[in-house]
């Protein structure tokens, strides 16, 4: 009884200071997390002949290709320029020659292809030593690391693949006071953070202390699910080893789905939302995941650009699950070779974790800075996880999951039926896409697809009412000039005409005068010299 | 007497309410019909006369006025219909013809043999060219209308697919048409047989 009325005292106490309780509303548990490859340490992926490098791996503009077939270039050096601001350079991953630059297919859901660089490795692997190491970075100006970070090709390795540079600002209206670094990793099957927090702890500490200094802040978090006992363990020793404990701290999670989404995560650990349509800026917090922070380390100590990551790759089909550093651009088809699959006769491929990856349909397809894994799964696993859709049966099961407090069952409803407007007016652009909604519906609902259509649909809406826009105002362009070249015609016309009327009078007057002289002529023989003087004068006038 | 009075009262007013709006009509009188303007920023301005009018503003007029259906303009498809429909206050109506995919004209350069007419029928100006000279579509600026292709005397102008393009690239409804498309696609693309 007293226990209960403790409860409810604090429970009131909670509610009327309104403090911001940390955690965030929704997702899942996974029972199982598949995380076969955990605590396996990571294994250096051979180089392969050939690297392949799609001109664009990040959100925003697609870069310039600068260099020609033929030439020779070395691990680091640039392949292709940004362009624009949302931009970051892709570098060689390894020395060798340009092969060709042809459309090649990239991991994306479209199936479609992009511009990409190939390169025939030397199996010399020389590096490009352009880029200085600056291991004493704190005495080093912002604006400089901050362009090295861009120069390196340092994007989200999380999966997000968004330019890291963008979110490093410091910003007088919006100051950021905490960094966290995200090692949640919360899609089953992958950990390829995990073993890099095992085996790169350091690394990965002083990237968040560039990022800190960067920023300006002054509290580093790096968040861990509790499933990740020895990461914790490790990432916790070498900070005191560094002695950077107090300025930075582990803070350990209890697992859940989507906790590693970026807008989850600040709200699982500061108890403040981000703002629909607003940066983690704005609420004084910069995340970057835990890999991208040791490429940081890598451009900023050691001069290294972006031209590997860590891949997890697994699956029920994968006899020797791995993680692996991988260069960018290795062919998906050579590294499943690496873990003993020579076929995919019977295997799905995902790109990505189960949650949120997409499906693949062959293999000839480079990793990309967003790789965090590869899954090679049974088709017979993907087709007993394939159910056909059926009606909605308004459990709410959805809305109870939703991380971003949507509720999808509408929000698919209204997808469905074309009803854009209102689908945005319950915050269609809020979703994440996590499918957490999908992975609980009795009905089988594919609720991400329908979301997926309407942001797509929402974009291409305002494509058309654009293009539209342009070819009216082209049109009544048109239709301005062509009325007045009528104008001018019918002006022109006009003036014909009084000009042929003027003569035609002139004509008649002169006939007329000449006729009367012909009269007086004929009256008087005196008058006739003066007469034929003016008629002559008269007749060069009319014909100029 | 007694009748006289409220005759006179409501005589006077009806005269002065009267007034008022004679002259609020004269003073915020609107240039055009707002209701057309309304009408013709939602269609899809391809000008390309398949409702039997010479363009999108001359429909947006006689649909704002009543004189034709809502259901004639064939590129904009079921989702300008309805949108009519809302502006319209009226009921919606079938469309009769299925939307195609977007296509642009394409002319084959080395037949063409510069005779401008495609350039004069253009309603928005995207073929550029000079008499004898070669004529080119600009395809991004191409509203599909198909009006180029009777003029030409030597055919040489073709509709074409317009491609879809990985940036504005937008995910299917699954099981449709076009989600099958891709999925064949995925299967297949860019294989380089390294």
């Amino acid at each position: 009884m007293g226990l209960a009325m403790f409860d409810l005292w604090h429970k009131i106490k909670q509610n009327l200071f309104l403090k911001p309780q940390p955690g965030f509303t929704g997702g899942i548990v996974h029972h199982h997390q598949f995380k076969v490859t955990a605590g396996l340490p990571i294994v250096a992926c051979p180089l392969p002949d050939v690297l392949m490098h799609p001109i664009k791996q990040h959100i925003g503009e697609p870069c310039e290709p600068i260099v020609q077939v033929g030439d020779r270039v070395l691990r680091g050096q640039v392949l292709a320029k940004a362009q624009g601001y949302l931009s970051v350079p892709v570098h060689a991953s390894t020395s060798g020659v340009v092969a060709r630059i042809e459309e090649h297919t990239i991991p994306h859901p479209s199936g479609l292809g992009l511009t990409t660089i190939f390169i025939h490795s030397d199996g010399l692997d020389e590096a490009d030593e352009s880029l200085y190491p600056m291991p004493n970075y704190r005495s080093i100006d912002v604006v400089e690391l901050r362009e090295r970070i861009r120069h390196a090709g340092i994007v989200g390795l999380g999966g997000a693949v968004f330019p890291t540079f963008v979110k490093l600002v410091q910003d007088q209206k919006h100051r950021v006071d905490t960094v966290i670094l995200n090692g949640i990793e919360c899609e089953p099957w992958l950990t390829c953070d995990h073993q890099l927090m095992n085996e790169k702890s350091h690394e990965v500490i002083t990237g968040l202390d560039i990022i800190l200094y960067l920023v300006g802040a002054e509290k580093g978090i790096i968040a861990i699910e509790d499933n990740k006992p020895d990461a914790i363990k490790i990432m916790q020793t070498t900070l005191l080893d560094m002695g950077m404990d107090k300025y930075i701290e582990v803070q350990v999670l209890p697992t859940r789905y989507p906790q590693g989404g970026e807008k989850q995560l600040i709200q699982a650990i500061t108890g403040k939302e981000v703002p629909a349509g607003g940066l983690p800026m704005h609420i004084g917090v910069v995340s970057l995941n835990v890999g991208t922070s040791k490429a940081i380390y890598d451009a900023v100590c050691l001069g290294e650009p972006l031209t590997e990551r860590i891949v997890t790759v697994s699956g029920d089909a994968a006899p020797s699950p791995v993680n692996m550093s991988v260069r960018l651009g290795t062919s998906m088809h050579f590294l499943l070779a690496q873990v003993g699959i020579q076929s995919l006769d019977g295997i799905k491929l995902i790109h990505g974790g189960p949650m949120m990856g997409e499906l693949l349909g062959h293999d000839d397809i480079p990793v990309v800075k967003g790789t965090n894994g590869i899954l090679a799964m049974r088709e017979t696993t993907v087709l007993s996880a394939h159910h056909a859709e059926s009606p909605c049966i308004r459990c709410g099961d959805c809305g109870e999951v939703c991380p971003a407090g949507l509720m999808p069952n509408l929000l698919a409803a209204h997808c469905k039926e074309h009803q854009f407007e209102r689908a945005e007016d319950y915050n269609l652009f809020d979703c994440i896409e996590c499918g957490a909604c999908s992975y609980v519906c009795p009905s089988h609902i594919p609720l991400v697809h329908y979301f997926r259509y309407g942001k797509g649909q929402v974009a291409q809406i305002q494509r058309e009412k654009a293009f539209a826009e342009a070819s009216r105002l082209r049109s009544e362009k048109r239709e301005a000039r062509l009325a007045k070249e009528r104008a001018e015609k019918e002006e022109k016309r006009r003036i014909a005409k009084a000009k042929k009327e003027a003569r035609a009078k002139a004509l008649a007057e002169k006939q007329a005068a000449e006729a009367e002289a012909m009269n007086m002529q004929a009256k008087s023989a005196s008058e006739t010299e003066n007469t034929d003087n003016t008629t002559q004068k008269r007749k060069p006038e009319e014909t100029a | 007497m007694e009748l006289l009075y409220p005759i006179l009262i409501f005589a006077v007013l009806a005269l002065l309410i009267g007034l008022g709006l004679g002259l609020a009509s004269h003073y915020f009188h609107v240039e055009g019909d707002p209701l057309a303007d309304k009408v013709d920023a939602l269609l899809p301005q391809t000008q390309c006369g398949q409702c039997g009018y010479p363009g999108c503003r001359p429909y947006a007029d006689a649909v704002a006025a009543g004189e034709v259906d809502i259901n004639h303009c064939i590129p904009g498809g079921e989702r300008t219909m309805l949108e009519i429909a809302d502006v319209m206050g009226v009921e919606p109506k079938a469309i009769e013809e299925e939307e195609t995919a977007p296509v642009v004209a394409y002319i084959r350069e080395d037949e063409c043999i510069g005779c401008t007419l495609c350039i004069k029928a253009c309603p928005v100006d995207c073929i550029i060219g000079a008499p004898k000279q070669y004529h080119t579509i600009i395809a991004d600026h191409c509203t599909g209308c198909a009006l180029c292709l009777e003029p030409c005397p030597v055919d040489c102008i073709d509709m074409v697919e317009t491609p879809e393009l990985l940036e504005h690239w937008s995910w299917p409804v699954p099981g449709t048409k076009r989600a099958n498309k891709a999925e064949s696609r995925k299967a297949s693309h860019g294989v380089s047989h390294v």
